[in-house]
């Protein structure tokens, strides 16, 4: 394969030859001597109150080292949340538990299976009380979830515009006096957004080590987000930064399940603190479904009002927001996510509003998209359906209503500045490649023939790179944690002594390649190739301050410091090499050998003496030039990123069995200028494999009760290789104007553009049985009893 | 109970509880941490290894049930410092993002490609679909199995598919 080194070029993956080998390093496969594990008794009961808890036969069984329950912890407080507003999650459950999977009381033993033995021998005694789960129950307050709160409504997040009540209260008179009209039509939806698990493919781990000596903790953690770890661990006990050290090593997938912090990794830590010895938390899929955070999880209504020929004069969505039982990292903040984008690509007025709840169900955070995928599927659905009232092309409806293209910031009917934006060019792209006209032909003629074929067009804006520090005042920091920093990136660029190179960034892959994208950003402006340079991410005692992966924001701002870091590194090394060779630095440049001086191919050094200079520095005497080769910048961005995309899809459904077949699913995604196009093809095709998981297979089912009906990847089907078809990339580039390398983050795009892809491709191959909605997932049973029941 | 086996070309032994599940014995009796628990229902694939040559989940298996059987873990699937061609298609055609999945889906591939030596798509994705991953969309998995299956029948593989519109 051709190696380029440069932005742009699809070079081969620098972290792959350990993972092919299985030589890759998850928390899992850390064992230091002496590692003792722990094992929770978690609550059967959804909703219960706990007479009693006896331990005394866990504490006797074989291996157990100790056993812990709440009173041993009540000292440490709640499990710290960063955005909190009414309800935070004890350590262990306190009296009551409010969800099935709660933890309640913590084994630790010499081995794994001696911990899980112990907890089953823990004797809980409860007494059940009625449980809330149903959204629309728990929003009208007839029963409280927690009996110490007056509502079970946390927050109501509305627009538009965000923040303006007399400008919401104008909006929502002009869509009422256009639904007075007499030439407006009106459609609603009603749709469910269902609760999701993440399912990373590698279970959350947790190894926690006190070093006595240094008064120290040591802690590896499989987390998107390990400098909130230290800080929430620093906070809970009441120690410095410094005396925290947190590494995420090689994280098995993320998706927002481990952009958390768990009271799983607060317990293990102070487990190994009491005993002096290391404890690990490795947790079992069945955990999972009942104690890691799921995503989405709304109802809504969502209502168009335009013109017979498809021009919109209003948008409204009512949705309510199931967050579970207790608030966790995000919470409530993941809905406002969606609120962001609540108009997609659209100049129509909007009322958006989503009320957050509280149910006695596990808590929801964030998850690929994160609000976003919501929101764009109950406002594209939305549009489908009021395409298909009117006997408008749903593509023809959508140009018609566009932003048009701008190159400067445009504030949104949500209310918020979006950076740049040509709408109308990429789905014009999506139309051309896609041969649109031929495909609805196609569909046409086979519909002629009594099959069920159909096409769905979907389009979104995205918001991500996560962001301006100025946020920080809706809640966007780790202030929570002890830790008042902004979401801001961090990037330190170090040309060593002997002229490798180290990179350390502030957040860390659990798959998207910082390793790779990172040493090419480097190697662009320094010219040393990617081979020489290393990435040392996900660790907060190498990182100066780091944020996290999250919210597509990796490359967007982090990146984009790591390459400004670059570009000092590289300025400094011009400045020496000028020294060196008495030139000006303006006329020299870099390569991979080292310096020249432009038109004086003689007149070189190499990288090597480069870094002599700088690291004995009497070599730079009376140059004014400081030793060392490295800067470290912090990027705040002006602005978030916002990307957008239109995707298409082709599917067929099986009228004998419901079974819906995707024949075709073509992307136009444009999320800026692109480092490696092959590792941005990567992210769209597990994007939108997540989004069409959603919307054909996956649920996360609680019963009346708060059972949970779908602990096993058995019950919660994910996609398999044999359900998905190659998919068809194309792209724009819009790049951004806030950051310098122009790019805007590329890893939710395929989730929040997907779903509603599948559906509205669905609802067409039905139309001809007159199905307007069915709700997500479409497994063969829905589909094949909503074309039964249109039938009769 | 004591278990024999060979591993890797190498005889290792162990004492183990009989309940110990063969995917244990690797990763904390062997230290083999290649080989991962993803589900320990035999659902995810990630576990997965070859037994006596043919590719099994080592979650659902007991270590005493293989006594005296012959394991080859991903660690042992290298050859002198070489890749094997399926290790070599997962990199050159972007078969991994998180690469948790990665040991059990090339085990399982490599035990396709030896049971079918020239597979169509439909059966690459049928011959992969009791391994689950949550990265990739299996689009590159795919293509990592074309890529390898072209390699060992001596033919050029098919170029990536990852520029503009292809």
């Amino acid at each position: 394969m051709a190696t380029k080194s440069a932005l742009g070029g699809s070079i081969r993956r620098r972290e792959d030859p350990a993972l092919i080998q299985g030589l890759g390093q998850y928390v899992d496969d850390i064992a230091p001597v002496g590692t003792t594990h722990v094992a929770f008794a978690r609550s059967p009961y959804a909703h219960a109150v706990i007479n009693s808890i006896d331990t005394s036969a866990a504490a006797a069984a074989d291996g157990v080292v100790a056993v812990y329950t709440h009173d041993d912890v009540a000292h440490l407080g709640d499990l710290l949340a960063q955005v909190k507003i009414a309800k935070g999650r004890p350590l262990l459950a306190h009296g009551k538990v409010n969800h099935v999977g709660e933890a309640v009381a913590m084994v630790v033993a010499e081995n794994a299976y001696q911990a899980k033995d112990a907890a089953d021998l823990i004797d809980i005694d409860y007494e059940p009380l009625k449980a809330v789960i149903d959204l629309k129950e728990s929003a009208s307050d007839a029963a409280l979830v927690h009996d110490d709160l007056e509502s079970n409504v946390l927050v109501a997040w509305e627009a538009g515009p965000f923040g303006d009540e007399e400008g919401i209260a104008a909006t929502k008179q002009t869509i009422a006096d256009a639904k007075a009209r007499d030439d407006t039509v009106t459609v609603s939806i009603e749709a469910v957004n269902q609760r999701l698990f993440p399912v990373a493919i590698e279970p959350r781990s947790v190894l926690a080590e006190w070093q006595e000596g240094y008064q120290r903790f040591r802690i590896h953690s499989s987390s998107q987000i390990p400098h909130a770890l230290m800080g929430v661990i620093k906070t809970t006990f009441g120690l410095d930064a410094n005396q925290v050290h947190v590494t995420a090593p090689e994280v098995g997938g993320g998706f927002g399940v481990k952009l958390n912090i768990y009271s799983d990794e607060v317990l293990t830590a102070f487990a190994a603190k009491e005993l002096g010895r290391p404890v690990k938390w490795t947790e079992t899929r069945r955990e999972a479904a009942g104690s890691s955070t799921h995503g989405r999880g709304w109802v809504g209504t969502a209502t168009i009002t335009g013109t017979k020929d498809g021009e919109i004069l209003g948008y409204e969505l009512d949705a309510i927001a199931d967050m579970g039982a207790y608030e966790q990292n995000l919470s409530a903040a993941i809905p406002f996510l969606g609120l962001f984008i609540g108009s997609g690509q659209y100049k129509f007025p909007t009322h958006w509003k989503a009320t957050c709840v509280f149910t006695h169900t596990m808590t929801t955070d964030a998850y690929r998209g994160a609000g976003r995928p919501e929101s764009a599927f109950y406002l594209e659905r939305v549009i489908d359906a009021f395409a298909r009232e009117i006997g408008v092309d749903p593509v023809d409806v959508r140009k018609k209503n566009f932003v048009e293209k701008f190159d400067e910031a445009v504030v949104s009917p949500i209310g918020f500045a979006v950076d740049t934006g040509d709408y109308a060019t990429n789905l014009d792209k999506l139309v051309e490649v896609s041969n649109y006209e031929e495909l609805k032909a196609e569909r046409d003629a086979a519909r002629a023939e009594g099959r069920y074929v159909g096409i769905g067009v979907a389009t979104y804006c995205e918001v991500c790179g996560f962001a301006p520090t100025a946020l920080s005042e809706l809640g966007f920091s780790w202030a929570t944690y002890g830790l008042p920093a902004g979401f801001y990136g961090t990037g330190l660029v170090r040309v060593n002594p002997d002229t490798s190179v180290t990179v350390v960034t502030g957040t860390g892959p659990s798959g998207q390649s910082h390793q790779t994208t990172w040493a090419q950003i480097v190697s662009d402006r320094l010219g040393i190739p990617v081979e020489k340079i290393r990435v040392i991410h996900g660790d907060t005692g190498e990182s100066p301050m780091g944020i996290g992966t999250f919210g597509s924001r990796s490359l967007a701002v982090d990146g984009t410091a790591t390459f400004d870091a670059a570009e000092r590194v590289a300025t400094k090394a011009k400045d020496i090499a000028a020294h060196l060779l008495e030139a000006s630095s303006e006329d020299i440049e870099l390569s991979a050998e080292g310096a020249s001086v432009v038109g004086s191919p003689d007149s070189s050094i190499e990288w090597s003496e480069i870094a002599a200079a700088a690291y004995l520095p009497y070599r730079l005497a009376e140059s004014g030039i400081e030793g060392g080769l490295e800067s470290h910048v912090i990027f705040d961005p002006p602005n978030a990123t916002w990307p957008f995309g239109a995707h298409l899809a082709m599917v067929e459904i099986d009228p004998d069995t419901g079974d819906v077949t995707i024949l075709r699913y073509i992307t136009v995604d444009d999320c800026g200028n692109v480092i490696n196009p092959m590792i941005v093809a990567g992210q769209v095709h597990g994007g939108v494999t997540q989004g069409i998981g959603q919307a054909l297979f996956e649920e996360a089912v609680y019963d009346e009760d708060g059972n949970m009906l779908t602990g096993s990847l058995l019950d919660y089907p994910i996609p398999t290789a044999s359900d998905l078809p190659f998919f068809e990339l194309n792209s724009t580039v819009t790049p951004t104007n806030v950051n310098s390398l122009g790019a805007k983050g590329i890893g939710e795009a395929g989730t929040i553009g997907s779903a509603q892809t599948i559906v509205n491709a669905v609802v067409d191959a039905l139309e001809p049985l007159g199905v307007k909605h069915i709700d997500m997932p479409l497994r063969p049973k829905r589909v094949w009893a909503a074309m039964q029941e249109a039938r009769s | 109970m004591e278990v024999s086996m060979t591993v890797n070309g190498r005889e290792v032994s162990g004492d183990v509880e009989p309940r110990t599940l063969l995917v244990h014995f690797l990763r904390e009796d062997q230290r083999l941490t290649g080989t991962h628990v993803g589900c320990e229902t035999g659902y995810c694939g990630a576990c997965t290894v070859h037994l006596d040559g043919k590719a099994v989940k080592s979650c659902t298996i007991l270590a005493v049930q293989v006594d005296g059987a012959n394991i080859m873990t991903i660690e042992g699937l290298a050859s002198n410092g070489n890749l094997h061609p399926v290790q070599e298609g997962f990199w050159e055609r972007h078969g991994l993002q998180c690469g948790f999945c990665t040991p059990g889906m090339i085990m399982a591939a490599v035990s396709l490609l030896e049971d079918n030596a020239n597979p169509t798509e439909d059966e690459i994705r049928h011959g992969i679909e009791g391994n689950l991953c949550r990265c990739t969309g299996y689009h590159n998995i795919v293509r990592a199995v074309e890529y390898a299956g072209a390699k060992m029948r001596g033919e050029e593989p098919p170029p990536p598919d990852w520029e503009e519109g292809s």
